[in-house]
């Protein structure tokens, strides 16, 4: 039965270059102790230096985002008409492509240069079609860059790919490694996601590292920032959260909004790892069931061979081959239950931490905020005490420094107060686009399975007359 | 208490009764701890049976007895006798019985399944074991035989009898003498060196079709495993959740449960179509490389009674009972080639057909679940896409 969908059904290969190996499953887990020493320069969310590019917070407009797709295919269904409600509706329509491709070696590392090309009809963008080339560790820059700017005043920055140990050691020198290939596709796709991920934030596409990264032929070395691993930035995060931990009052809570979602959080990041950690069983299943089909084949063959029984003998070469060509479908279908879920929910493992990080953020404003307070209260009491003495100087010194820090504190009830709104329509900005995000990854997983069966039906129906023929 | 009415089954059985006259089936089957009791059903129209119909419980154990009186029949010597079916398979799902039988609170769905599933596998292959006996000239009409299917009563008492009587005499022999000696006959006949070859060679193959088929289905049973944690992880995550992503969720769920249930029956259609014949065509040529190994014994035999008869010539002595070995052990010999080949020849018919109808059905049985899984597939693609475009929630 052929439906008008199927034509449209007909997904093309999920993932280029990968064929799906009967190696190991890869492990996603870094060792910390390694990374470490691999990350440079730590980046400090305290530097009075950074300043916020937009200082005056996120531009108000943002325009309906057509979901992004997870790679550079044509979406099967049409702009989502989704809005938010908050912000103005934007009627032009925008579209942006970006597509990582061409790994090529450096040194150790089997997938270090990518081209990067843009498509995009958007006017910030100086052209329609801009093609450059990257290396790893300019992501790895362009991440950390963006999260010291823009963490600190509660946007969910994407987080950078893994720098994956586990993939590099694999890569046997010339010789074509299929667990290399492997890591090269994962990584690829990794930093493709990222990428579309950052540009869909509508504060951060219009950032000029962002832009610079995006469309300059040569990115500047960089001066300050040298790359930095994920565990690097999951330091800086964890510092964060320790801080709020170390913090000898807590939080007053006013705000039941943030109570709810801090909580919700955590039981999402809690639940998405257990579903994670279901799926990479499913896709381990798969790669054995897929390896035990080719043996299975291998031994049917053999077992046709010794048939004595001429008709009954063609069967089970037959039955060979179509074991053979299943087994194929089992590795495509393994790809697309590793590059459509297992990744997505590894790249939202990531996120929530992301996420996470900013309610920390917010705590850590509000700690600030108390401290100037303090602070503030104590030099008032200061120059009380200096009222009475008689030291004109001093008491003028108190009366600047209590003028100084009732400007901090103001800045701090400030800074909270825009943390808060950010986190607020951060969040919101999140939530709206996980359900796209599922349901884009749902409907794709959907069609690659329609596809296996398509072919599966094709195979043991040219299979059938075979058996019918045993006589 | 399981109790599984195997009429009930989807899966068409193997169904050897080719002849009207005696028609045997097993309708079901019940599971009590960890002894599963078969019901045997026997019509019949032969003289020889004292009633036309005749229901009665059998156990595992019954039909071993059956198997090894059989085996040591002097008489079934030249013939392939039927593999006896192996010990029905409770491991995991046995522990949950037994619990049962303590109070404990019931088996949950899969768990069930999962059990009757291998219940429907345990019938199937005593079944074909009777209707194998059924429908051979020579077994139908065993004394024994007969006595399985008529008597009312336990066997239990009339078993212990028998292994006293017995003693297990060609099952205590060790099995992998069997090849060397085989292989080592000088054979004559073009017919028996042919089949020779076919059997040590196919045998070693099928064996290890089988377990690669085992693997397989394993796997595939794996697979099954994993949409359901994934699809209970997803409707965990819903739980805790109230925004739009839960109802999201919850329908995924229920795609990754559907996925499941048909990935769980393509992986069971595919054990008892395919691992399974495999598993039980193993079994049966290892009986046609027994019955050719009692005929390298008579051969044997019978090279031994004419040296025997040289040696009693030169010797003068006890010729007439030298001369009347011989010539018994050359009878032997040639009913066992006489009978053997008839019994060989219709193996490989009996081989070729059940393959074909074998094949046949797990092709169509795969075509139909493919179909399935694709329509659902597409039923929840549409779904999804509608919900997109904001027509359905």
């Amino acid at each position: 039965m052929e439906s008008p969908e199927a034509a449209r059904l007909s997904a093309e290969d999920i993932s280029p270059s990968s064929n799906g190996p009967k190696a190991e499953p890869m492990l996603l887990d870094d060792d910390p102790d390694d990374l470490f020493a691999e990350a440079t320069e730590e980046v400090s969310l305290d530097s009075p230096e950074r300043q916020p590019i937009l200082s005056d917070g996120p531009s108000p407009v943002i325009t309906p985002v057509t979901p992004v797709m997870i790679s550079s295919r044509a979406d099967v269904f049409d702009r989502s008409p989704d809005q938010d409600e908050d912000e103005e509706e934007n009627r032009d329509t925008f579209d942006i492509q970006i597509s990582v491709s061409d790994p090529e070696k450096v040194g150790k590392d089997v997938c270090d240069s990518l081209s990067l090309c843009l498509q995009t009809s958007l006017s910030i963008f100086s052209r329609d079609e801009v093609c450059v080339k990257r290396r790893f560790s300019d992501f790895l820059g362009l991440h950390s860059k963006l999260a010291s700017k823009y963490m600190h005043m509660g946007y969910i920055v994407p987080p950078a790919p893994e720098k994956s140990i586990v993939g590099m050691t694999k890569v046997k020198v010339g010789k074509e490694d299929l667990s290399s290939v492997e890591f090269v596709e994962k990584r690829r796709s990794a930093l493709e996601r990222y990428l579309l991920r950052t540009v869909k934030h509508p504060a951060l596409l219009k950032d000029p590292d962002v832009l610079q990264f995006l469309e300059s032929s040569e990115l500047p070395r960089a001066v300050s920032t040298q790359a930095l691993s994920g565990a690097g930035i999951l330091r800086m995060v964890n510092k964060a959260a320790d801080a709020v931990n170390k913090m000898t009052i807590k939080m007053n809570e006013s705000d039941a909004w943030f109570e709810e979602k801090q909580q919700q959080f955590e039981n999402l990041d809690v639940q998405l790892r257990k579903l994670h950690a279901s799926v990479e069983s499913l896709v381990c299943h798969r790669k054995e069931l897929s390896v035990n089909t080719a043996s299975f084949a291998k031994s049917a063959a053999m077992l046709g061979n010794s048939e004595d029984h001429t008709a009954l003998s063609r069967a089970l070469s037959q039955l060979a081959e179509v074991e053979e060509k299943i087994d194929q479908l089992h590795q495509d279908q393994a790809c697309a239950d590793f590059y459509l879920i297992s990744e997505l929910l590894g790249d939202y493992v990531r996120l929530i931490t992301a996420v996470k990080g900013v309610f920390d953020q917010r705590m850590k404003t509000w700690a600030k905020c108390q401290d100037a307070q303090v602070m503030l209260q104590r030099k008032r009491e200061a120059e009380a005490k200096l009222q009475h003495a008689n030291k004109p100087d001093k008491l003028q010194q108190a009366k600047d420094e209590i003028r100084e820090w009732e400007g901090k504190v103001q800045q701090g009830e400030r800074d909270f107060e825009q943390i808060s709104k950010n986190i607020r329509r951060e969040v919101g900005r999140f939530e709206k686009d996980r359900v796209k995000d599922f349901r884009v990854v749902i409907i794709k997983y959907l069609e690659s399975l329609v596809h296996t069966q398509q072919q599966m039906i094709k195979y043991w129906e040219a299979f059938l007359p075979e058996a019918k023929a045993i006589a | 208490l399981l109790q599984v009415r195997t009429a009930d089954s989807p899966h068409p059985r193997f169904d050897l009764n080719n002849d009207a006259s005696l028609v045997i089936d097993i309708p079901d089957a019940l599971c009590e701890r960890d002894k599963v009791k078969f019901t045997v059903h026997t019509k019949t129209t032969l003289s020889s049976f004292q009633k036309p119909e005749y229901s009665v419980q059998r156990q595992h154990e019954d039909f071993i007895w059956l198997h090894d009186t059989i085996v040591e029949t002097e008489e079934y010597a030249g013939l392939i006798i039927p593999p006896a079916p192996p010990k029905p398979d409770f491991e995991g799902p046995r522990e949950k019985m037994h619990k049962l039988g303590e109070g404990e609170s019931s088996m949950t769905k899969e768990e069930y399944a999962k059990m009757k599933q291998e219940l429907e596998k345990t019938v199937q292959v005593h079944e074909v074991f009777l209707q194998r006996l059924s429908s051979h000239p020579m077994f139908r009409k065993d004394r024994n035989f007969q006595i399985f299917l008529e008597y009312d009563q336990d066997l239990t008492v009339r078993r212990k009898n028998a292994k006293e009587m017995f003693g297990g005499f060609f099952k205590n022999m060790v099995k992998s003498a069997d090849e060397v000696l085989i292989s080592g006959v000088k054979e004559v006949d073009e017919f028996f060196e042919q089949e020779k070859n076919f059997l040590l060679d196919y045998s070693s193959k099928i064996k290890d079709a089988t377990a690669k088929a085992e693997k397989m289905t394993r796997s595939h049973k794996n697979v099954a495993d994993d949409y359901n944690h994934i699809s209970g992880a997803l409707n965990n995550t819903a739980a805790d959740n109230n925004t739009a992503f839960k109802k999201h969720l919850e329908k995924c769920a229920e795609v990754f449960e559907k996925l499941r249930k048909v990935e769980d029956r393509m992986a069971s259609d595919q054990e008892l179509k395919l691992t399974e014949l495999l598993r039980y065509y193993t079994r049966d040529i290892q009986a046609a490389k027994d019955l050719l190994y009692r005929r390298a014994r008579a051969l044997a035999d019978y090279e031994n009674s004419n040296k025997a008869l040289d040696k009693a010539r030169l010797k003068g002595k006890d010729v007439a009972q030298a001369e009347e070995n011989q010539k018994q052990c050359l009878q032997k010999f040639d009913k066992l080639s006489e009978s053997g080949k008839k019994e060989l020849t219709s193996f490989k018919a009996r081989r070729v057909v059940a393959f074909r109808k074998n094949l046949i059905e797990m092709t169509e049985l795969e075509i139909k679940h493919a179909k399935v899984r694709r329509l659902k597939c597409y039923v929840y693609h549409y779904m999804f896409i509608r919900q997109c475009s904001g027509i359905l929630i």
